[in-house]
C-alpha cells in the first residue's frame, strides 16, 4: 500500500491513478497512522514552498514526513515535493524545509522564459535502481525554482535549462523527482514503477523479518 | 534542451467532443476521455479541452470528464471555457486538470488571473488571448466571448500584463489566421513571445506541418496548438514530429 500524502497541495488524483495503474493500492490520506503503515510514501506539490511547509506543519504531517522518512521505508518527493525534501527555498521569502537532503532551492534566472515548463530530457548521473531500465527520453517539467543539492552523490539525473537542472535526487530510501512522472509519459510511468517496486521489496523484506 | 510542445484542442459540450465551424452545427464527436487516450498515443504533449457548455449542468459534466482524463492519460492537460472564479479553477484542478484557462474572465477581472496564481500557482494559470489585426490601430486588439466583442485593449500590452498578474503561461489565438490553415499567424506570435518572459502557445493557422516549424522558429513560439485539422484527420501529429526533427527542431 502506497500512501500519497494529502497536505492540501498536489495533484494528488493523477498520482494516485498513475499508481494503480502500476498494479500497486494506492491510498490518498492526511492520516498519521495510515502513512506510517506504508509501504512507500510519496509526497506530491503544486504551489509555493512556504504555503506548502505551513500546511504541513498545521496539519500536523511535518513531523509524519519525518518519522517515515527516519523508518527506512522508500520516500518519493514529486515537483514541489522533492524542493521540500532539502534544507530551503528563497521563494516569496526565506523558508526552511523538511531538510531530509541537504541543499537549497533558488529561482531561474536568466533571459529566458520561465517557468521551465515542458518535456526536457534526462541525463543521469551513477546508477540507482529507479533508473533501472530507464531510457535518457523526456520528462515533463513545470517549475520556476529549482534545486541545489549539496552532495553530488544524491544527484540521479539532471536536465538542460539554460544550465544543468536537478531532476532526480536520491539518497538511501530519499526520492525526488524534480518533473511529474505521472505526467511524463512512458519513461514517467517506469520511473515511478521503479519507485514502486522498491517499495514491495522493501516490503518483503521486512516481513521476512 | 526544452522541447517544442504539440497540442491538440478538443471542444467539449456536456460532456461529448463535438465538432463544427465557428460553434455551429456542432455534431457530436466522441468520447472527450476516449479522444484524450488517443491523442496521449499518437503522441500529443499536452492536451487543452475547452468547455463549451453554456449550462451549470454541462460544466458540472466537465468536472466529471476531467476526473476521468486525469485517471486515463499521462500528458497534462489544460481545462478552460466559463472559468470564472477561483471556487471554478479549484474545482478543476482537484478533479486532476494539469492547468486551467481563463479568457474573458480574465478581461472582466484581472484581479482573477493574480488570485489565481496566488493560490494554485503561477504554472496552473493559462490566459487565453483572443487576438485581431486592428488596422487603424497598426497593432492587434484583444477580443472576448469567443471573438465576438471588441474590447478596446491592445493585445501586447494585455499580454505582458497578464504576465506581471502571475499568468504562467499565454494561449494565443489569432482570430485572423483561425481556419485558414494558411499557417499562423507569425508576426502575432512573435510580438507577444518577444514581449513576455512566459511560455506562449500559438494557436489559429494550422494547415501543414511546415506551419509548426515556422511558429516555432519565425513566430517564436514555445508550443502549437490545433483543432480542426487534429480532428479530421488532415494531419498526424507523428507527421508534424517528423517534420520537426527533420528540421532540427527539439521534440519529444
Amino acid at each position: 500500500m502506497i500512501a500519497i500524502i494529502d497536505y492540501g497541495m498536489g495533484n494528488l488524483h493523477s498520482v494516485s491513478k498513475a499508481v494503480e495503474r502500476l498494479g500497486f493500492t494506492a491510498v490518498v490520506t492526511s492520516c498519521e497512522r495510515e502513512i506510517l503503515a506504508a509501504d512507500g510514501a510519496i509526497l506530491p506539490g503544486v504551489g509555493a514552498f512556504g504555503d506548502a511547509m505551513a500546511e504541513l506543519k498545521a496539519t500536523g504531517l511535518l513531523e509524519t514526513v519525518r518519522g517515515f522518512a527516519r523508518s527506512g521505508k522508500p520516500l518519493l518527493g514529486i515537483c514541489l515535493g522533492m524542493q521540500l525534501l532539502f534544507e530551503e527555498s528563497e521563494e516569496h521569502g526565506v523558508h526552511q524545509g523538511l531538510a531530509l537532503l541537504p541543499g537549497r532551492v533558488v529561482r531561474f534566472r536568466g533571459p529566458f522564459k520561465i517557468p521551465h515548463m515542458g518535456w526536457n530530457r534526462l541525463k543521469f548521473h551513477g546508477s540507482s535502481p529507479l533508473l533501472q531500465g530507464v531510457e535518457e527520453g523526456h520528462v515533463y517539467f513545470v517549475h520556476s525554482y529549482h534545486v541545489l543539492p549539496d552532495h553530488p552523490a544524491d544527484l540521479l539525473a539532471t536536465t538542460d535549462y539554460h544550465q544543468p537542472v536537478t531532476a532526480i535526487v536520491g539518497r538511501g530510501n530519499v526520492f525526488g523527482m524534480q518533473f511529474h512522472p505521472e505526467k511524463s509519459g512512458v519513461i514517467g510511468m517506469k520511473l515511478l514503477k521503479n519507485f514502486l517496486s522498491l517499495c514491495r521489496e522493501s516490503r518483503n523484506i521486512a516481513n521476512s523479518r | 534542451m526544452l522541447a517544442k510542445r504539440i497540442i491538440p484542442c478538443l471542444d467539449v459540450k456536456d460532456g461529448r467532443v463535438v465538432k463544427g465551424v465557428n460553434f455551429v452545427n456542432l455534431r457530436d464527436a466522441g468520447d472527450p476521455v476516449e479522444l484524450a487516450a488517443i491523442y496521449d498515443r499518437e503522441g500529443a504533449d499536452e492536451l487543452v479541452f475547452l468547455d463549451i457548455s453554456a449550462s451549470y449542468e454541462g460544466r458540472a459534466t466537465m468536472v466529471e470528464v476531467v476526473k476521468r482524463t486525469a485517471g486515463e492519460i499521462s500528458i497534462p492537460f489544460t481545462v478552460g471555457g466559463g472559468i470564472s472564479s477561483v471556487e471554478d479553477m479549484k474545482r478543476l484542478l482537484r478533479a486532476g486538470a494539469d492547468k486551467i484557462g481563463i479568457n474573458t474572465a480574465a478581461v472582466k477581472q484581472p484581479q482573477l488571473v493574480a488570485d489565481g496564481a496566488m493560490k494554485f500557482g503561477s504554472q496552473c494559470v493559462v490566459v487565453a488571448i483572443d487576438a485581431k489585426y486592428n488596422e487603424s490601430w497598426g497593432e492587434w486588439e484583444v477580443y472576448t466571448h469567443g471573438g465576438r466583442n471588441a474590447t478596446g485593449i491592445k493585445a501586447l500590452e494585455w499580454a505582458r500584463r497578464v504576465e506581471e498578474l502571475g499568468a504562467g503561461e499565454i494561449l494565443l489565438t489569432s482570430m485572423d489566421a483561425d481556419g485558414t490553415k494558411d499557417g499562423f499567424d507569425l508576426r502575432l506570435t512573435r510580438a507577444v513571445s518577444e514581449q513576455v518572459g512566459i511560455p506562449v502557445i500559438a494557436s489559429g493557422g494550422a494547415g501543414k506541418p511546415s506551419d509548426f516549424y515556422d511558429v516555432f522558429t519565425g513566430g517564436k513560439a514555445d508550443a502549437g496548438l490545433a483543432a480542426t485539422i487534429f480532428h479530421y484527420k488532415e494531419l498526424t501529429i507523428q507527421e508534424v514530429k517528423e517534420d520537426l526533427k527533420r528540421k532540427g527542431v527539439e521534440i519529444r
